[in-house]
């Protein structure tokens, strides 16, 4: 047996380091605290690669399968015997797998701020609110149950804000980060309800209960019905709707675009490769139980789905690097969503949660890698839309090499990390749903063909007049690029089957080459249109637009989702409920209590007379007082 | 001293006492003329202990301790009382109690 208790350092180290420099923050020079937030960072690093090899292949394996670790456990609050909220470190193949995806990215990104965020205002602010970051990102993966976990994922949706509104002096920052965080915490509601029906139907928080084999999540909350789905098919749709808020599905996604208003590194830890996988995690954290629920299950499908191509449509029409970027992180969490929607329980059918896991680990490397790399472009050009750009690959060599290795990546050609998670999860669709496979290979040859777009928009094309020659990135900005990128290129070749599965069982897996070379063309086909509208500055790419009419303005205006939201809430939400509402509370509620203090204030008014600060009064008063007593007891006594 | 005296003629006494202490306290306004109405009330009550005790109790002493005890206090109470009336008169040059009536509304 391996002692794994140390691992609660994890977590500790980060608060330590955001405490710490939070409030020592103003005393140091700035690069101090950087320093110390990514030294602790690196420590974390260190534990959860340690923490990874000894689980996945120092530990005894339990029936062939890897154990659920319950690392650390604190009972926080006692409710009764079976219900109580814990705090402590719940180890299992996708948890340890989470420590390293968020550990590595999160490391990465502290070194490549020193850099990027260099003479910077309020750069020890930036460090101290990425430690708070990192701290709640851990403890989210880590919950041992749903109660912590919602601890934690609010945690991270603070923090979240916090960064988005880091240039609190822009109005876009402010208004971006207020809608991120309203528009989350509104999904987090559907979450808590999620909760709140979860464990009241089956008595506990625990996930080791609630996804054991034996999971009271089977048997209880069957029997009421409402709207013809059961409580627990309910509480599961309520728990999506707090996953989907947190990984921007449509139509909750519209606070991921705007969250670009912050630091490019803040977009590629928290808006790329970690916070917004949560929801992911969170689905397949409960996957036994949607399983079980398989018309919620569906729904994820579905949902996932529909928003990767909603997004990759989105994508092939924006001029922001930063939100094309963000669209295409929209689509691939929607495939993530879907492969764990058409997943099956157990052994190979649990292809699709299996793939799921695959494509976050990969997809965490290269799409950290575009955003960093994107850093670095707009570090080197100052500005943000790719038609002010272009000829980029002679100042930015390795900025160029890297980016080109995280397009080809996402992609989807081999041996890239994106073309053996995309293909699992390819696979899976294909044998659960046609239509949805469809789909995705749609959406495949879309995102080859937008990143290509963006590749060849920055990179290639017209050179752009600039206000001086755009340079490479400091030393601490290009390392973390380059270890991203070996990632990028490595990822793809580890053994997700025997390590992280749905039952913990490793099971052997084999690439459908049917499958997999009609997507490989379908992506050469995207890169192929990328290069014959783009690599030369051409209006054909114009005409495309013009024929496309209407369709092209829609997608170029994001369909109009925000405007609807504007609709919703302006026009109906504010006039039928808010003014109702703010009417009721001004008269009914403020007017009784004016009331009250109508009264009191007339009645005082009118009895102050007798304070008359005369002593002799007051004298008087009592004695008189005094006398009527006396009688009375006498009258009373003497009958 | 006073044998075969009956006790309604002390309780008619104390109450007389009483009541013009109470009298002379909502009446007068100079402070000095109400400490000594004040001091009129007190007497009365000890006039009631001893002449309690001395007909209720005969072999014990606790009235006349307490009246003792009454006088003690009263003294204390009325070093005090001078004082701050002293105080009153250098403030205000007046020592009439009507005029003392910054405490209202």
């Amino acid at each position: 047996m391996i002692d794994f208790s140390y691992t609660i350092w994890i977590l500790l180290i980060p608060l330590i380091v955001f405490v710490v420099t939070g409030l020592t923050g103003n005393r140091f020079k700035p690069i101090v605290t950087g320093i110390i937030g990514t030294a602790g960072l690196g420590v974390v690093f260190l534990l959860s690669v340690i923490t990874a090899y000894k689980f996945f292949f120092v530990l005894d394996k339990v029936g062939g399968a890897f154990q659920r670790l319950l690392a650390f456990n604190h009972t926080w609050l006692h409710l009764t015997d079976k219900l109580h909220i814990d705090i402590g470190v719940l180890l299992d193949p996708i948890s340890v797998m989470m420590l390293i995806v968020i550990s590595t990215v999160s490391f990465m990104v502290h070194i490549y701020s020193l850099g990027y965020m260099k003479g910077e205002k309020g750069f020890a602010r930036f460090f101290s609110i990425l430690s708070l970051f990192s701290f709640s990102m851990l403890g989210l993966v880590i919950a041992t149950n749903i109660f912590q976990m919602y601890i934690f994922w609010e945690l991270v949706g603070v923090s979240s804000f916090l960064l988005i509104g880091f240039y609190y002096e822009k109005d876009s920052a402010v208004a971006a980060s207020k809608k991120a965080f309203i528009v989350t915490r509104f999904a987090d509601l559907g979450f808590l309800i999620g909760i709140l029906l979860l464990s009241y139907t089956t008595g506990t928080f625990d996930f080791i209960t609630l996804t054991g084999p034996n999971s009271p999540a089977f048997t209880s909350g069957q029997g009421i019905m409402f709207l013809g789905m059961s409580t627990m098919t309910w509480s599961m749709l309520f728990v999506f709707m707090g996953g989907a808020g947190k990984s921007a599905m449509f139509p909750l996604h519209i606070w991921l675009p705007d969250a670009m208003e912050g630091p490019t590194p803040v977009s590629a830890l928290i808006h790329a490769a970690t916070m917004v996988v949560a929801g992911v995690y969170l689905v397949a954290r409960m996957f036994p139980i949607f399983h079980h629920e398989q018309s919620a299950l569906e729904i994820v499908a579905w949902v996932g789905g529909f928003t990767s191509l909603f997004a990759a449509v989105i994508a092939c029409t924006q001029y922001d690097i930063k939100r094309v970027l963000a669209y295409s992180t929209m689509s691939q969490i929607g495939y993530m969503m879907l492969a764990l929607g058409v997943s099956g329980y157990g052994g190979e059918d649990g292809l699709g949660y299996m793939a799921s896991m695959f494509h976050l680990f990969t997809h965490a490397f290269f799409k950290a890698l575009l955003f960093l790399g994107a850093g670095a472009i707009i570090h080197a050009v100052h500005s943000n839309y790719m038609n002010e750009m272009g000829g980029l690959r002679k100042y930015l060599p390795i900025t160029h090499a890297t980016f080109l290795i995280a397009c080809l990546a996402i992609s989807g050609i081999p041996p890239f990390a994106g073309f053996f998670s995309k293909d699992e999860i390819l696979v899976a669709a294909f044998h659960h749903n046609k239509a949805l496979f469809a789909m995705e290979y749609l959406v495949a040859g879309m995102t080859a063909f937008y990143m290509f777009r963006l590749y060849f928009n920055v990179f290639w094309g017209q050179e752009q007049h600039y206000h001086h020659t755009p340079h490479e990135a400091p030393v601490t900005m290009t390392i973390p690029l380059i270890i991203l990128a070996i990632g990028s290129t490595f990822a793809g070749f580890i053994p997700f089957t025997k390590l992280v599965t749905s039952d913990s069982l490793p099971f052997e897996s084999h690439t459908e080459w049917g499958i997999a070379i009609p997507s490989i063309l379908i992506a050469l086909a995207g890169i192929g249109i990328a290069t014959m509208l783009y690599m030369k500055k051409s209006d054909t790419s114009k005409k495309i637009a013009t024929a496309l009419g209407g369709f092209y303005t829609a997608a170029y205006g994001k369909f109009y989702i925000d405007q609807v939201y504007l609709f919703i809430t302006k026009k109906i939400l504010f006039n039928y409920v808010s003014r109702p509402v703010a009417w009721f509370d001004r008269h009914i509620v403020d007017g009784t209590m004016n009331q009250f203090a109508y009264v009191t204030n007339v009645v005082s008014d009118r009895i102050k007379g007798f304070q008359s600060g005369q002593l002799q009064q007051y004298a008087l008063v009592f004695i008189s007082g005094v006398i009527a007593l006396a009688l009375l007891f006498i009258y009373l006594w003497t009958n | 001293m006073f044998e075969g005296v009956p006790i309604h003629w002390f309780l008619v006494l104390s109450t007389l006492m009483f009541f013009i202490g109470i009298y002379g306290f909502l009446v007068r306004k100079n402070l000095i003329t109400m400490l000594m109405s004040i001091e009129l009330i007190l007497n009365s009550v000890c006039i009631n202990f001893v002449a309690f005790n001395k007909i209720l109790y005969p072999g014990h002493l606790e009235g006349m301790f307490f009246t003792l005890f009454i006088i003690a206090v009263a003294a204390a109470e009325a070093s005090v009382a001078i004082a701050i009336i002293i105080n009153i008169y250098r403030r205000l040059v007046n020592i009439d109690v009507e005029k003392m009536d910054e405490m209202k509304y």
